[in-house]
């Protein structure tokens, strides 16, 4: 028996990595909720607008790095992230002026919103590729850990370690300061009120002299934040790669449902959950099996219950058990 | 006679392109009064409640405020102009607290809302101690006290009520019709639809009987109240 060292293995391979993921899931999921929320349909493109709002973000990156601008022990990204955010934000902005505002005037069916967000999501989608090509992309720089296997053990003398990259680090605090940011414009200012007002009832909302285009414009605004913000934490702390950004759609709007549409604290519930669930069922527990059962019981099985290839049928999974049992989600969202 | 404050003065038309519900129908209130709609099942009462507040296409007709043609203005503008209404359903913000209810009802104002706020909690104390809880967790007649509140807070010259009564006790609909009374004592025009023919009658100046969208009897309330032609058709003998 060693609990201690079968805690620090845990903490290493699987609550670590879940909750870098699980912040990236539920900034992913929040712009998805607000778009179901506001303009009321599954907006597709999601996962390429987060591929584009890296995508501008790591060009930023490379012209910065050329001309040695960084930021010492962190990523050079963060510096441009702000460009990434008000270009995305720019390309939502004109994509909802040039597509989905024509389908809004004639009051298009959510699921004809829905094709339509899928065309969208194939324009983006070539656009990135077209631009910095399908190819794998890194572009984290900086310090690459907070804190390392060997200090780690160095500390503790305990042979196991944890590791904590500094992608991850700055992923948790970055999401937290944004979900606290969108959390008190949506219930502090009076544009937030008003967009909380227009998601829960149009018609009044309008009786109320809430200008619509108003509102759908800053939620496009938000969604870019959030996606941009969502896909460069990502890719710090993977890589880049726009197929992988695409495939990320799944677990993004798994998370979204499973924590209720519409409901932005589900969002953030619905990404860890769906996070934790595929890296503990995609994780080997030989190791930490072998640490707390006794000698003779060793196991020589790797203890994994589905390889991480299939670590997309987690999410499809949990998303089908949430819509036989809870179809509102965690936070009693709206029902799909 | 001049003219009343707010007329919808022979609006004949229906919705979109459909078939016309209302025929010449008109209806109108005086400056601080309560005018009436009544009349059975789909006589187009509500109908000629959103006619008057630009939620359908008038053919013929038109809708003036204190002498201005307000017929082409979207309802929006006519909110601007000084005219509240409160829908028949969903007529709250039900994931929205009481107070926010409330401010989001002042959107268009960019004065201080503080004044009119302390003015809808006086008129209804209840609505004060709920103000952090959701509206949609308050019970039937605390929502439409939400309502009402939402629509006085642009601070209208006329207020619009559809059905305000609807789906509450009897003890509620007393109370409520007494704070519509208060309401229209501040100088505000009450024009409202109910389906409680017998006492909304009672408190109204005026009233207005439609059956098939067409005037049947127009007086003030206590004549239709008196008149045994009304007794007999609409209000059980």
């Amino acid at each position: 028996m060693d609990i201690l060292n079968a805690m620090a293995a845990l903490t290493n391979f699987v609550l670590v990595p879940a909750v870098a993921y699980g912040s990236q899931l539920a900034l992913g999921a929040l712009g998805v909720t607000l778009i179901y929320g506001i303009l009321r349909f599954s907006n597709f493109a999601h996962g390429d607008t987060m591929a584009f709002g890296t995508m501008i973000t790591i060009l930023v990156t490379w012209w910065l790095q050329s001309v040695g601008v960084g930021l010492g022990p962190l990523p050079t990204a963060l510096l441009a992230l702000p460009v990434g955010i008000v270009v995305t934000a720019l390309l939502l902005l004109g994509t909802d002026r040039i597509v989905y505002r024509f389908y809004r005037r004639q009051k298009a069916a959510p699921v004809i919103l829905v094709i339509v967000s899928m065309g969208v999501m194939f324009i983006m989608n070539g656009l990135v590729r077209i631009i910095i090509g399908p190819g794998d992309q890194r572009f984290s720089d900086g310090a690459r850990f907070i804190l390392s296997v060997r200090e780690f053990k160095a500390m503790t003398g305990l042979r196991e370690g944890i590791a904590i990259k500094t992608t991850q680090g700055i992923t948790v605090v970055t999401a937290v300061v944004v979900v606290l940011i969108l959390f008190w414009f949506l219930s502090r200012t009076r544009t937030g009120k008003s967009m909380r007002a227009f998601s829960d009832n149009e018609d009044l909302a309008l009786l109320s002299g809430i200008n619509p285009e108003r509102v759908v414009m800053y939620t496009w605004i938000i969604v870019g934040v959030l996606a941009t913000v969502a896909g460069v934490l990502y890719g710090l702390d993977k890589s880049f790669k726009p197929f992988t950004y695409f495939q990320l759609l799944l677990p993004i709007f798994a998370a979204a449902i499973v924590g209720g549409l519409g409901s932005p604290l589900g969002a953030i519930a619905g990404g860890f959950v769906i996070a934790f669930s595929e890296v503990t069922v995609t994780y080997a527990f030989k190791k930490v099996a072998n640490y707390l059962l006794p000698g003779n019981l060793e196991v020589d099985a790797l203890l994994q219950l589905l390889s991480t290839d299939y670590k997309f049928a987690v999410s499809f999974a949990i998303l089908i058990i949430v819509l036989l049992f809870r179809p509102t989600g965690l936070f009693k969202g709206k029902s799909v | 006679m001049s003219e009343p404050f707010l007329i919808g003065e022979a609006m004949t038309g229906g919705y979109g392109s459909g078939a016309d519900i209302l025929h010449d129908c008109t209806v109108a209130v005086e400056k601080g009064q309560i005018a009436v709609i009544v009349g059975p099942n789909g006589a187009g009462k509500s109908t000629a409640m959103k006619a008057v507040f630009g939620m359908l296409n008038l053919r013929r007709g038109a809708v003036r405020l204190d002498g201005r043609d307000i017929t082409k203005l979207s309802p929006q503008d006519r909110v601007a102009a000084g005219m509240g209404f409160v829908p028949q359903t969903a007529n709250v913000f039900t994931s929205l607290s009481v107070e926010e209810n409330l401010e989001m009802g002042a959107f268009l104002r960019r004065d201080d809302i503080q004044a009119t706020m302390e003015q809808v909690y006086d008129l209804f104390p209840i609505l004060r101690e709920k103000r952090r809880q959701a509206a949609g967790e308050l019970s039937g007649g605390q929502r439409q006290q939400v309502a009402v509140g939402r629509a006085l807070m642009t601070k209208p010259q006329v207020l619009m009520l559809d059905e305000p009564t609807a789906g509450v006790s009897p003890i509620v609909m007393d109370e409520l019709f007494d704070r519509i009374i208060e309401v229209a004592r501040t100088g505000i025009s009450i024009l409202m639809v109910e389906q409680n023919a017998r006492q909304a009658l009672a408190i109204a100046d005026k009233g207005y009987v439609l059956v098939q969208g067409r005037n049947a009897f127009t007086d003030t309330g206590a004549a239709l109240l008196a008149d045994p032609d009304v007794r007999k058709s609409f209000l059980g003998g």
